[in-house]
């Protein structure tokens, strides 16, 4: 028990494990349509998006959020509009525009090496980079996906499985699909300095995918993608403290865990 | 040749297209078709692949970008029309059966004419959902996930999604296909049931045979009108061959009709 309780004493803990439950808990349920709505792929290219828009932010004495913020919203803007024609698919799009805002970022940091630390942690994640203005953007950001959804779930969720029937009942689905991009984008931000870059899809994916293969109801889907992925958050940030590696990798490799043992339950009843 | 029944004068239009030209960008898919589907009528569509017949039913559904006021469904601009007036069944071919939902979630969808904001359902919204699932007979499996029920309850459980908002129209998108012939007359005697009780039914089929023996009314299309009227009217090999192209065989017998493709097989003339 004393071994449980010792991380507590240290108030970098304590913040980091509410920021990776938050963090789980906003993945988890923005997930589910990520996965539903064949967006896998945009969580990914989002967080290199932002990254990219966080060190032009930095290069103009430019909150790290308001940056990352920008660009974020520009690349789902700039895709949602390069793939209206048809002729360019989805993941071509995501492909292109985001990989470009991130090669800008990293092209600003081989210029400017007193931003290189703060690169790295935003590429991995960092439990000792949680600050109170993190915290409470986290905190914004995960209550601001859970009401928006709540109040949203009917048109969220008819216009994500049937978007023509969905529209016909009134739904603005294209309205629809802007309010979850922002969400989206949002989310991403938020899980950027717990999760890191690299791995945030997966946190977005993961719990959504367990959820999936232990559920065959939506509404049941979207309640325990969320439990999962606040669970995750708490073990891997415990996982990250025990073996001392950065906080995104434990919370990743324990939510890819979960997925393989419900994948084996699923397989193997 | 168009052959319009005295039924156009006599009932109001639930579906009023007045010289609609519609098209994807610089390719047009039909010019100036005016049609009247009358209040109350049981109507099928037929034409062949790309005849433009899945444009029209976007145009009737308000879905597809067109000059306003020239469509008019029940007297009121389609623009304007009350969510939940008009119902859709989109072909179930489309539908990602592996989506994790129950066939009570699927039934659910349609409320959301409703207005009600709250994720869960009131309780009168229950028991519209249990009564409709029960009428037509998916009460018993409305916690199994959608791909666990046979293709006859999947065609009930989205017209029960289509019907909980009590709609004046309904249009289907080729509910006969991908079943089998017991499930599709299954299908088509439920319709005519809903028919019956005043719903104008509106949808597109390539089953010409299950719409000469179920259906009163037929539309022959491509890129534009070629002619509307009863099935045994309509039916003609002049008709089906501007309709189709290529000859077309109408067997008449004890008073029904058999469509065939007059064209037979290589491997016939051998047996």
């Amino acid at each position: 028990m004393e071994f449980l309780l010792e991380p507590f004493e240290y108030e970098f803990f304590r913040r980091g494990l509410l920021a990776a439950l938050l963090v789980g808990a906003s993945g988890g349920m923005i997930g589910v349509f990520v996965v539903l709505r064949g967006m896998s792929y945009v969580g990914h290219g989002l967080s290199h998006a932002a990254i990219g828009g966080a060190v032009v932010g930095f290069t103009l004495n430019l909150n790290f959020y308001a940056g990352a913020f920008a660009m974020g919203l520009l690349a789902i803007l700039v895709i949602n509009k390069i793939t209206q024609n048809n002729k360019i698919k989805l993941d071509a799009a995501i492909g292109i525009v985001t990989t470009a805002m991130f090669a800008l970022g990293v092209a600003i940091v081989s210029k400017l090496r007193n931003f290189k630390q703060n690169f790295e942690a935003a590429l991995f994640g960092n439990i000792l980079g949680i600050t109170d203005h993190d915290l409470v953007v986290i905190g914004l950001v995960t209550a601001t996906t859970l009401i928006t959804l709540f109040f949203t779930y009917r048109a969220l969720l008819f216009s994500t499985f049937d978007p023509e029937a969905a529209r016909v009942l009134g739904i603005k689905t294209e309205s629809v699909q802007f309010l979850f991009s922002l969400l989206l984008t949002f989310s991403v931000i938020a899980s950027l300095n717990v999760i890191g870059v690299t791995l945030v899809a997966a946190t977005l994916i993961a719990p959504a995918m367990t959820a999936r293969m232990l559920t065959e109801s939506f509404s049941k889907m979207l309640i325990y993608s969320t439990l999962i992925g606040s669970v995750t958050g708490i073990i891997g940030m415990y996982l990250s403290y025990i073996f001392n590696v950065a906080s995104g990798t434990t919370i990743v490799l324990f939510s890819a865990l979960l997925f393989s043992l419900s994948l084996l339950k699923k397989t193997y009843p | 040749m168009q052959a319009i029944s005295h039924f156009d004068a006599q009932f109001s239009a639930a579906v009023q297209l007045s010289n609609v030209t519609a098209g994807y960008g610089k390719h047009i898919v039909f010019t100036d078709l005016s049609l009247k589907i009358v209040a109350g009528q049981f109507a099928g569509i037929v034409g062949p692949t790309a005849c433009g017949k899945s444009t029209l039913l976007k145009i009737i559904l308000g879905v597809h970008p067109i000059v306003s006021d020239q469509v008019r469904l029940h007297d009121n601009s389609v623009s304007k029309i009350k969510p939940g007036t008009v119902s859709y069944i989109p072909q179930l071919g489309s539908i990602d059966w592996n989506f994790p939902v129950t066939v009570e979630e699927v039934i659910t969808m349609g409320l959301y004419a409703n207005g009600r904001v709250w994720p869960w359902l009131s309780k009168e919204e229950r028991k519209c959902v249990h009564a409709l699932a029960e009428r037509l007979g998916v009460k018993d499996c409305l916690k199994h996930h959608i791909i666990n029920i046979s293709g006859g309850q999947r065609q009930r459980a989205f017209l029960a999604r289509a019907l909980i908002s009590n709609p004046k129209l309904l249009i289907l998108d080729e509910p006969t296909s991908g079943v089998d012939i017991k499930t599709q007359h299954e299908v088509l005697h439920l319709l005519s049931d809903i028919n019956r009780e005043g719903m104008t039914i509106l949808l597109t089929t390539h089953d010409l045979n299950a719409v000469a023996s179920h259906l009163p009314w037929v539309i022959c299309f491509n890129q534009g009108l070629i002619a509307q009227g009863r099935p045994h009217d309509i039916f003609t090999n002049e008709i089906l061959t501007r309709t189709y192209g290529g000859d077309i065989v109408i067997v008449k017998h004890a008073g029904h009709l058999l469509i065939a493709n007059s064209t037979p097989l290589h491997f016939m003339d051998e047996l």
